[in-house]
């Protein structure tokens, strides 16, 4: 446990220490103000709630949790000192969730960073706070999942770009899977419970369950598991691929 | 319990059908500092990275202070200091930074570690570069932060992967003390393609190429493999020189007189003796005996350069 949070904090001061990290700080929290403010015409309708602000979260997670998330073994591989963290006393598995916890803690301080959003609402009118409180739930979530997505894709190479790359575009089809969209190109042909697996993978539909305030318990679970599925198949990754 | 530090037990690695470790046994006891010598490509960094866990083992293993890196990597892990190849280190830390990182996932204590890294920093001379950016950092002192982290804990082994590799003569020599220095508490493993590191640190010396030991021993006895071991210089006049090689070559214990070059009236000759004999005193009383005047008489120790190109231009043959 003390390695493995000994892992995590050496990460996590490490997105500290070159501007980026406070570059992507203010890119968060101007999309994040700017959809709400803008696209969800906060201001125009008055209404005091968060809606706008979670419906544009997951957009904006896809594409800024890759970029979290995409150093966390591609640097390691390019520099080779996964040579050197692997053959100190740490279990691949230590390794990888401090790593992965470093990023998900990042992502946490990214959301927290807007709470002044929360404050305006609550200036602004009486919202319902635990609907909100679900809301942050379900973004930290599913930033998480996101998250491991890209720690998991980071260790098959040494670019960034690329696991940024490839990550996004997993991430997107995670996503758009339960939207009707892409349901629709599965109704009619493909039997039902089919349909049903695709949807149940979606992204979108599990936030959608947890921001709308239920906190809902199953999807919860998916997160969860989801992560844990991810972190499992990212430590065996590492065990074959450490040297290539 | 008397077992080595290191034992190295029928190691094979295997990359497709390459085999970069093919069957190599040897071990390393305290007090030992190994040369693990070999052309590029020989198979040393693989046998290092199995050895330390990083690669997994196709057939047979290895132990460190009697834990079985396939069975109980950390154990093993725990007891071992590494240097990889090259010296990867985490360039965006500071060394002081860094070597509290190494000291926490080695489960030091605050003061513990406080006290390792004084001790390293000082070692290592990297006082004055310890809150500067790694990836800022020279060479030489990027080598040394990666020495640093190897010994922080004090281990009973060490694996070293070229450490050598890449530096200026006064950092060689002072990575070579670093390493003597530290011979008599430890069982050190270095790789070196450079042979007269051999004689400088090393106890003993394996020689692999293509993944096969090709010779494992003292480096006098490396040197007694050399044709030219106990063999005897001489700078003569030629018309000593053709007297000389007829009273030499009449010696039973000499094998064969050869001519070198000659320049200014002056001729080399090299007495080499049979079965790599010692000679020296008995040439000198030949030439005595017979007042020949010789600018200058040595005996040669047998070049390792030599010895290395014989046994592995040898073993690639087959
Ligand atoms: N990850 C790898 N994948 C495939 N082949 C490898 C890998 N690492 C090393 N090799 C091959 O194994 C052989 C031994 O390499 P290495 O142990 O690095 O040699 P040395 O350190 O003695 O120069 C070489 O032929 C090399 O090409
Ligand atoms: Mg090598």
């Amino acid at each position: 446990m003390r390695v493995m949070l000994t892992i995590a904090r050496r990460e996590f001061v490490g997105y500290f220490i070159t501007p980026l990290a406070y570059v992507f700080l203010v890119v968060f929290l101007v999309a994040a103000a700017v959809a709400t403010f803008y696209f969800g015409r906060f201001l125009e309708d008055r209404q005091a709630d968060l809606i706008p602000f979670f419906q544009f979260h997951p957009f904006l997670l896809l594409v800024l949790m890759p970029a979290v998330g995409m150093r966390l073994w591609t640097e390691e591989r390019r520099s080779g000192s996964i040579e050197l963290l692997m053959t100190l006393p740490v279990t691949t598995w230590q390794a990888v969730l401090g790593k992965f916890l470093a990023a998900w803690a990042f992502a946490g301080i990214c959301l927290i960073l807007t709470f002044p959003i929360v404050w305006t609402v609550n200036w602004l009118g009486s919202p319902d706070n635990g609907v909100i409180a679900a809301g942050y739930v379900g973004s930290f979530l599913m930033a998480g999942a996101l998250i491991a997505l890209t720690s998991c894709i980071s260790a098959l190479t040494k670019s960034q770009v690329i696991a940024f790359v490839i990550s996004v575009v997993a991430g997107f089809i995670l996503m758009v899977s339960g939207l009707a969209l892409v349901l629709d190109l599965f109704t009619g042909w493909a039997p039902e419970y089919l349909v049903d697996l695709v949807a149940s993978f979606s992204f979108y539909t599990h936030f959608n369950e947890l921001t709308s305030g239920i906190i809902a318990g199953s999807s919860i679970v998916f997160f969860v598991s989801l992560i844990g599925l991810l972190l499992l198949i990212n430590r065996q990754i590492i065990e074959l691929k450490k040297a290539g | 319990m008397s077992s080595p530090f290191i034992e190295v037990r029928s190691l094979h690695k295997h990359f497709g059908s390459v085999k970069a470790v093919n069957d190599v046994n040897f071990s390393v006891d305290k007090g030992e500092v190994l040369g693990f010598l070999g052309p590029n490509g020989a198979g040393k960094s693989t046998t290092m990275k199995v050895i330390t866990g990083f690669l997994p083992p196709t057939m047979g293993t290895a132990f460190v202070c009697g834990h079985d890196i396939r069975i109980d990597p950390i154990a093993a892990k725990r007891r071992f200091g590494y240097l990889p190849e090259g010296a990867p280190l985490y360039g965006d830390m500071t060394p002081e930074g860094f070597l509290d990182f190494i000291g926490r996932t080695r489960k030091m204590t605050r003061p513990a570690r406080r006290a390792a890294i004084r001790n390293v920093v000082e070692r290592m001379g990297l006082g004055e570069v310890l809150h500067r950016r790694i990836e800022t950092l020279s060479k030489g002192f990027r080598r040394r932060v990666g020495l640093a982290q190897a010994i922080l804990h004090d281990p009973d082994v060490l694996i070293l992967d070229e450490p050598t590799d890449g530096l200026d003569p006064n950092q060689k020599h002072d990575v070579r003390e670093l390493i003597r220095s530290m011979g008599d508490s430890k069982a050190i493993i270095i790789s070196t393609h450079i042979l007269e590191e051999v004689d400088a640190v090393c106890d003993r010396a394996v020689i692999i190429d293509h993944g096969r030991v090709v010779s494992d021993g003292t480096p006098l006895q490396l040197h007694a493999r050399s044709p030219e071991f106990n063999s005897v210089a001489l700078r003569v006049t030629e018309q000593d020189a053709t007297r000389l090689v007829e009273v030499l070559g009449a010696l039973p214990e000499v094998a064969k007189v050869e001519r070198r070059n000659a320049s200014n009236g002056l001729v080399s000759l090299l007495v080499l003796p049979r079965n790599g004999q010692f000679i020296a005193d008995m040439v000198g009383t030949t030439v005595r005996q017979n007042n020949i005047f010789v600018t200058d008489m040595h005996a040669e120790t047998g070049k390792l350069d030599d010895v290395f190109r014989a046994v592995t231009i040898h073993s690639s043959a087959t």
